[in-house]
């Protein structure tokens, strides 16, 4: 019943870490609520509570969905179960 | 994009959304879920006495604010509109009015007069503060008398006038509260109620995705009239970009990466609604039933008061770090997702959905307990900000005055 992760929508690439941390190589669980799903994700970085993680490898370029809408473009290419942030994320508004 | 390993749907049973509540039915057809007896001040210098009032005469509130004074042109026409339209609002049962000079206390006595409530005016000029105090509580005591009178009544859910506005904001409000308040607008718009959101400022980052939420061309066009009218403002009295300051270190802080993700936290609260039109602050909808868009500060207790003036009669605040804000006539009711805001500041919170994040609630749960919380509190229970004496009534000021 518990999760670790949240995902808003199906079409989102990453989702929320909603306990206090994940460690990495943590197996987690993930809640997807726009459809009351579930998906399992490794971790590879560590990432604390209210952060996001990378659901697939993302490359340079491609596009972060979060509530199924665009919220800005990858800087830095990111694998899956990664921390995804300012690091390697920028808004694409300026 | 990703293997479900587990579907499971619980939102095949929704309970039953009340049909009714229990409100005061107002000579002109609305419904309050409050019966308030105000003395409005029509400008700063006129606080003190309209304050002697409200404490000779009880079961009055006086609603003091710092403005009123040689205002023009836009800046008054939304002192008038603020004025005018928060006596008007259907949680106050009769007014008083009471400002330094005959002139504009007459134009917002009569504004209020077209309701058909009870309303009288004051100046002070020529009398003084002491005769106006003697003579304004005399017609308070009636007024106040008469109005304990009234009962509540059923009134159909579709009076229920909800306006929306989230404060305070965490990772936690765009992951739970606010979509839980969309959740509510989802369920209770086919209902037939009148619903507002605002917050010009905040939606910078999602106003594309926002303006395709207009009902017809015409809202959405309004809409991106509006939100560029402020960012072009922003533009233009700003020394950087706003990229220093959204989001701010606070919010990378607590996870959020750039402006837009920030946008969308907060966009969650209209659920799938569109809007049919887009006010200006404090203006009255026309076009009917639905959600509207009002432009608006995000300044909690600003937005709040603008959204009352324009009639709404009980209002929804999501918060994720703990806003404490009130209004002195429509019922702030807050809720959650935080499990410490829950725990550290249990006492400002009158719908705890922080189960979401442990998953021992879904939406449909959540958007059902927020249901219950509106239409106990439209029945007459106190929210936490009015049993804490909360009553920020706060004006908007557009540019300085002459």
């Amino acid at each position: 019943m518990a999760t670790d992760i949240i995902i808003h929508d199906q079409k989102d690439n990453v989702g929320v870490v909603v306990i206090e941390k994940i460690t990495p190589k943590q197996d987690c669980k993930c809640w997807i609520m726009e459809n009351d799903g579930s998906t399992n994700i490794q971790s590879i970085d560590e990432i604390p509570l209210g952060h996001k993680i990378a659901m697939i490898d993302l490359k340079e370029g491609d596009t972060i969905l979060k509530y199924g809408h665009d919220i800005g473009k990858v800087v830095k290419s990111i694998k899956k179960g990664e921390h995804v942030h300012v690091h390697n994320v920028k808004t694409k508004k300026w | 994009m990703f293997m479900f390993t587990m579907l499971r749907q619980r939102n095949g049973n929704n309970m039953e959304i009340p049909k009714s509540f229990l409100g005061y039915k107002r000579e002109n057809g609305r419904a309050g879920t409050r019966n308030h007896v105000i003395i409005l001040p029509v400008d700063d210098i006129s606080n003190a006495c309209a304050e002697a009032v409200a404490n000779n005469i009880k079961g009055t509130i006086a609603l003091p604010h710092s403005y009123g004074r040689l205002q023009f042109g836009a800046d008054l026409e939304l002192h008038f509109r603020t004025m005018i339209g928060t006596g008007s609002n259907p949680n106050v049962a009769a007014v008083i009015v009471i400002g330094i000079e005959p002139k504009w206390t007459k134009k917002i006595v009569d504004g209020i007069a077209k309701t058909g409530k009870p309303v009288e005016g004051f100046h002070i000029e020529r009398t003084g503060d002491i005769g106006t105090v003697m003579k304004a509580s005399k017609k308070a005591q009636e007024f106040v008398m008469w109005a304990s009178e009234k009962q509540r009544e059923e009134c159909p859910i579709s009076d229920l006038w909800i306006s929306v506005k989230c404060g305070e904001s965490d990772t936690t409000s765009g992951l739970a509260s606010n979509p839980t308040v969309g959740n509510l607008m989802d369920k209770l718009e086919p209902l037939g109620v009148h619903l507002c959101f605002g917050e010009t400022s905040e939606l910078t980052g999602a106003e594309k995705v926002c303006a395709k939420r207009g009902a017809s061309k015409e809202a959405s066009d309004k809409f991106m009239k509006t939100w560029s009218a402020y960012n072009d403002f922003i533009l233009k009295e700003a020394t950087d970009d706003l990229s220093e300051s959204q989001p701010t270190a606070g919010n990378i802080a607590g996870g959020l990466t750039t402006i837009e993700e920030k946008a969308f936290g907060n966009f969650q609260k209209i659920g799938n609604c569109k809007f049919v039109d887009v006010l200006e602050p404090a203006e009255e909808p026309k076009k009917g039933k639905g959600l509207y868009f009002m432009d608006t500060s995000s300044a909690a207790a600003e937005c709040v008061t603008l959204q009352a003036a324009a009639g709404f009669n009980i209002h929804l605040f999501p918060t994720g770090q703990g806003n404490i804000v009130g209004n002195p006539i429509e019922p702030v009711i807050k809720l959650t997702a935080n499990p410490l805001t829950v725990k550290s500041m249990g006492e400002h919170i009158d719908c705890d959905v922080s189960k979401i994040l442990s998953r021992e609630m879904n939406l449909s749960e959540a958007g059902d307990e927020l249901i219950k919380t509106t239409l106990r509190v439209a029945n007459g229970r106190l929210t936490c900000a009015e049993a804490l004496g909360h009553k920020e009534f706060v004006m908007t000021k557009l540019y300085r005055s002459a």
